[in-house]
């Protein structure tokens, strides 16, 4: 009955919150946050599927900031890049073999590339076996390859647990 | 303490408007769509991020309490960058926008168009 | 001081909006164009931002969550379309 009337209550809190942090903190915005929590989550239960959960959340904080901290610095990197002549650029394209599985995992691996050292995802091959990546700029394809896999690939396995 | 943080504040609009300054000369300077898409994912991203924190200092700083706003907006745009960079990616690599001239593995795109995984090199 | 810095700032936002309508009229291609766009909105939420602080008015958070959102549904409609030549299957 509960889970009937909740689908997902962690979503149900966090808007709750959401709500009442974006408007004033008065008993109707309290009621009217309550409602719109709960009706939400019924429309929006069906569309999710079952995902890989965060099984190590203190190693998940870790790795957020770590993340954090490399888009400033990837962002200087890739400035510098933008600012010098265009004859330095050695673009090109790295297809990056996953050991990490999962919808939600990848979508987070692909995420982190997107952000950092001027690589963007590009897309994803159907057996989910291969990451494709656009480089801004490419020195050595095998040390680009294993720097992702080393920094941001290995510790997303171990918070997820796959 | 207030001309501190007034000092770190405008540091951080300076950094953040530099930042965007620095996404957008990308957008024209650079070659060809690919590396072009490099531009606005990061240098952007982060400038407006670097800006929206600034905001949430400042506005702290005038007693108007901690505005949860900006930390959404920048929460929103960083995860929605990623996303709208690979749809952008896909489509132009879907129309065979082509690519700058002394890429590596540009024939790889085929692979990519048919989700195979790539030719054993 | 703080005023000097935000217009300051805004000049330079208002520099990038006038790049990357460069970028979206001479094109070449039309994900040029789409990511033009994307880029355009993001810095108008920026200069809206700092419009805020100058004013030191918080009412235009409101509009800025609304570009955010409803520029990042335009990108993904228009990049829909692009890939398939329609949005809603």
């Amino acid at each position: 009955m509960l889970k009937r009337l909740f689908p997902m209550p962690l979503h149900t809190g966090i808007l709750l919150v959401v709500w009442l942090l974006l408007n004033s903190f008065t008993v109707g915005h309290l009621v009217l946050g309550f409602i719109l929590a709960t009706i939400i989550p019924w429309l929006a239960a069906p569309l999710s599927d079952p995902h890989a959960r965060v099984k190590k959340p203190l190693k998940g904080a870790r790795y957020l900031l770590m993340v954090l901290w490399d888009i400033v610095v990837s962002n200087f990197e890739v400035a510098g890049r933008i600012l010098r002549s265009n004859r330095h650029l050695r673009p090109g394209l790295v297809a990056l073999p996953l050991d990490l599985q999962g919808q939600f995992p990848l979508a987070v691996l692909a995420s982190t590339i997107s952000l950092t050292p001027g690589t963007v995802s590009v897309d994803i091959s159907e057996d989910m076996q291969w990451l494709y990546i656009h480089a801004l700029h490419v020195d050595d394809e095998q040390r680009l390859i294993d720097r992702i896999k080393t920094r941001y690939e290995a510790p997303l396995r171990e918070i997820f647990a796959c | 303490m207030l001309l501190v943080m007034e000092v770190l504040a405008s540091f951080l609009l300076i950094m953040g408007g530099v930042f965007i300054l620095i996404g957008a000369l990308g957008m024209v300077k650079l070659p060809d769509f690919y590396t072009r898409l490099h531009a606005p994912t990061k240098a952007t991203t982060l400038g407006i991020g670097c800006i929206l924190i600034a905001s949430m200092a400042l506005h702290a700083l005038r007693g108007d309490g901690l505005s949860i706003q900006e930390l959404v907006i920048s929460l929103f745009l960083f995860i929605t960058a990623p996303v709208s960079a690979y749809m952008v990616a896909k489509a132009a690599l879907q129309r065979r926008t082509a690519f700058l001239e002394g890429t590596r593995n540009a024939d790889m795109s085929e692979d990519i168009l048919e989700r195979r995984a790539p030719d054993s090199r | 001081m703080l005023n000097m810095v935000l217009m300051a700032v805004s000049v330079m936002v208002g520099l990038a909006l006038v790049l990357n309508s460069i970028r979206l009229l001479i094109g070449p291609s039309s994900a040029d164009r789409i990511l033009a766009l994307d880029t355009l909105y993001i810095n108008s939420i920026a200069l809206i931002v700092l419009l805020g602080l100058y004013f030191a008015s918080d009412m235009y958070f409101e509009s800025a969550l609304l570009i955010a959102m409803l520029g990042f549904v335009s990108t993904a409609a228009l990049a829909k379309y692009m890939l398939r030549g329609d949005i809603i299957e």
